[in-house]
């Protein structure tokens, strides 16, 4: 104890150097800048965003760069500093339908109005590692050509002959819930559900989507519609009483349809389970669609049997940061408490050995 | 907002005027209700969860320019977590900091609760990581809120029940369940079962913060706290059968100290404060060859 405790304080400023010193590497290589971050490491980017809830490119590629790549790290000082910005108030909701579709997929359907839009896509590539960069396609010479217009969603599409449940209508006066400012409670209401799921861990909610695909909770589900692109921002000044242009900001939307096999009062018809995200997320947005549709089973009336259906198991360990926090706390000193467990299994051990060494006292009395 | 950032000055303590007002609230409430663990919009810190965010909170909103705060972790002053939170309020609120448990107005605390007894101008704030006593016998929210509503604590007595038919003893030697006042059972946090009835009727306001459980407690000054037990099997206060290598206190909490791999040890008192202020009245240590050791791996590590 007093040998970990004495110079803690110089220990601590001790690491903080070293710290800096791994963080820049080997001086002859040029420092990265956060432009290049922001620039080339653009998923990295909108995944800090995500999780990190700040819609801030520059200050997520910062904090990418001091976290060292480490994504966790930088999901934290981002929410770590937004937790001390004011909350002006809630945007008007955003119309993904009037979105500037720069990706637009569905799996559910050959064609469709507005067509299919491949976009920006690992999908088809091969994953060969690229040794010579420069043999590849030319940068330079690709232009994507923004689709014009309004581009109808599959799921609107479906909806008229009730085939599949409407979307809601977005409520503009309804408050909104906000896990930042009301502490979690259950059962949550779907608006704090996607919240959650929004700012929750990537690879978490993959897993959790992959294992309703595995027979978790299966609800076989359709990629209805992917789509991404930049939706203008509208926020509405209580001093103005209108809604009034903030700027474009880029979504990943993921409609997932899936199967309801309907009840004695409703007819059988496709649900959906919503994902949505900042900047280009896809593997979150359709994770967290199927996550979204596994945990409304109790309101479709499905048996809840499977980890992604518990809501309170989702919900109360999505938050990487608040994952890491717990998990990476067991660093902390404990000696206290295991000098007490130390003192207890002491004791436990020489009563069984006491009773060991004692004769066996006849049963027969 | 572009890469060069020019970042706001902090509130006092960090916290904005807003977050404080909720945080106080939320205080008020758990003050009013002893032992009920209120919901607040915890806040993500600069510090990771797990660490202290709930106490630090806590610490944040209570404490005004002219408190003096002391921050302890494993019952020690200078342990890394302690001196990283003591130097969080040195430069987020400027406030005054001692070592001296006496002189502290806010004593932040995990693991432990000082030797000395506290006086009713302090207040001690303990960082927690699970606040939910029942927790381990039921691992849903929803369950357990129900249980404490209706005040229902059978499941607990059985957890300690079936301890002593294996054991002979209940074999819970931290973190040991208490009942504030005759009606919630509460964690007292992860200290060990000694510093359990330093609790009761304590002239210092306790008040507990998990952040990333989003929960406040407290215990209001000269509250009853009493840990859980059964008539024929008291609550026993267990210390280390020992004396401090340092003080020689025989009624200190002991921590062991492994000296060599021989199976070497010793033992020193975990309330750094308590065993220098004996030490300082008391000039002749109790065993002066171990002390002299000890001595000797601080000059080792600098």
């Amino acid at each position: 104890m007093y040998v970990a405790a004495k110079g803690g304080e110089r220990a601590i400023e001790n690491a903080h150097r070293l710290l800096a010193r791994e963080r820049r590497g080997d001086p002859a290589v040029p420092e990265l800048t956060v432009a290049q971050i922001e620039q080339q490491l653009a998923l990295a980017v909108d995944r800090v965003m995500n999780e990190g809830s700040l819609y801030d490119r520059a200050l997520a590629a910062l904090a990418i760069k001091q976290a060292r790549g480490d994504l966790i790290e930088a999901i934290f000082l981002v929410r770590a500093f937004r937790a001390t910005l004011p909350r002006l108030g809630a945007s008007e909701p955003v119309d993904t339908s009037a979105m500037t579709v720069r990706r637009r997929i569905s799996a559910a359907f050959k064609d469709l109005p507005g067509g299919q839009v491949l976009g920006p896509t690992f999908d088809y590539t091969h994953r060969l590692l690229d040794t010579q960069p420069t043999a590849g396609p030319d940068p330079a010479a690709a232009h994507a050509a923004p689709e014009a217009g309004r581009m109808p969603r599959v799921t609107d599409l479906l909806a008229h002959d009730d085939l599949i449940e409407p979307s809601p209508q977005a409520e503009a006066d309804a408050p909104v819930g906000d896990l930042t400012h009301d502490p979690l409670s259950f059962p949550a209401g779907r608006d704090v559900r996607l919240q959650n799921l929004a700012r929750g861990d990537e690879g978490y909610l993959l897993a959790l989507g992959y294992s309703t695909q595995r027979g978790y909770g299966r609800n076989h589900p359709f990629a209805g519609e992917i789509r991404l692109g930049e939706v203008e921002l509208e926020f509405t000044p209580p001093e103005l009483g209108f809604a009034v242009p903030l700027g474009c900001i880029t979504l990943t939307e993921c409609q997932m349809i899936n199967q309801f096999a309907g009840s004695a009062t409703t007819a059988p018809r496709f649900t959906r389970g919503y994902g949505l995200g900042f900047g280009h997320c896809e593997r979150k947005a359709m994770s967290m669609a199927l996550v979204d549709r596994a945990l409304r089973a109790r309101e479709l009336g499905e048996e809840a049997r499977a980890p992604a259906q518990d809501e309170e198991f989702v919900l109360s360990h999505s938050d990487n940061v608040q994952a890491t926090g717990f998990v990476e706390h067991l660093k902390l000193p404990h000696y206290v408490d295991f000098q007490a467990e130390l003192g207890l299994v002491r004791r436990l051990r020489a009563e069984f050995v006491a009773a060991a060494a004692a004769p066996v006292k006849e049963a027969a009395e | 907002m572009s890469a060069e950032l020019d970042l706001p000055a902090y509130n006092f303590a960090y916290l904005d005027e807003q977050t404080k007002r909720m945080v106080r609230r939320a205080i008020l409430k758990a003050v009013a209700i002893p032992g009920y663990q209120v919901p607040f919009a915890s806040r993500e810190m600069p510090m990771p969860y797990g660490w202290g965010t709930g106490g630090v909170q806590v610490t944040a909103a209570v404490l005004g320019p002219d408190d003096v705060l002391k921050v302890i972790d494993q019952g020690a002053d200078d342990t890394a977590n302690a001196v990283s939170i003591r130097k969080f309020f040195v430069r987020t609120a400027g406030v005054r900091t001692t070592t001296r448990t006496a002189d502290a107005t806010v004593i932040q605390t995990r693991h432990r609760i000082p030797e000395a007894p506290l006086a009713e101008h302090q207040i001690l704030v303990f960082q927690v990581p699970i606040p939910e006593p029942l927790r381990f016998l039921e691992p849903r929210e929803t369950e357990t809120r129900r249980m404490h509503a209706l005040a229902e604590y059978g499941l607990m007595h059985v957890k300690l029940y079936e301890d002593i038919a294996r054991h002979g003893h209940i074999a819970t030697t931290y973190a040991y369940p208490v009942r504030v006042e005759g009606r919630y059972v509460t964690d007292p946090s992860p200290t060990p079962k000694f510093d359990n009835p330093k609790m009761n009727r304590c002239a210092a306001l306790q008040l507990f913060g998990a952040g990333r459980e989003k929960r406040i407690y407290a215990i209001p000054p000269y509250t009853e706290v009493i840990s859980l037990d059964f008539e024929d099997h008291p609550f026993e206060r267990y210390r280390l059968d020992g004396t401090c290598a340092l003080c020689g206190s025989e009624e200190s909490f002991l921590d062991e100290v492994i000296t060599d791999d021989r199976g070497g040890r010793m033992f020193v008192c975990s309330d750094t404060d308590y065993c220098e202020r004996r030490r300082a009245s008391r000039p002749e240590p109790a065993a002066s060859n171990a002390a002299a050791d000890v001595a000797e791996m601080e000059t080792d590590r600098g």
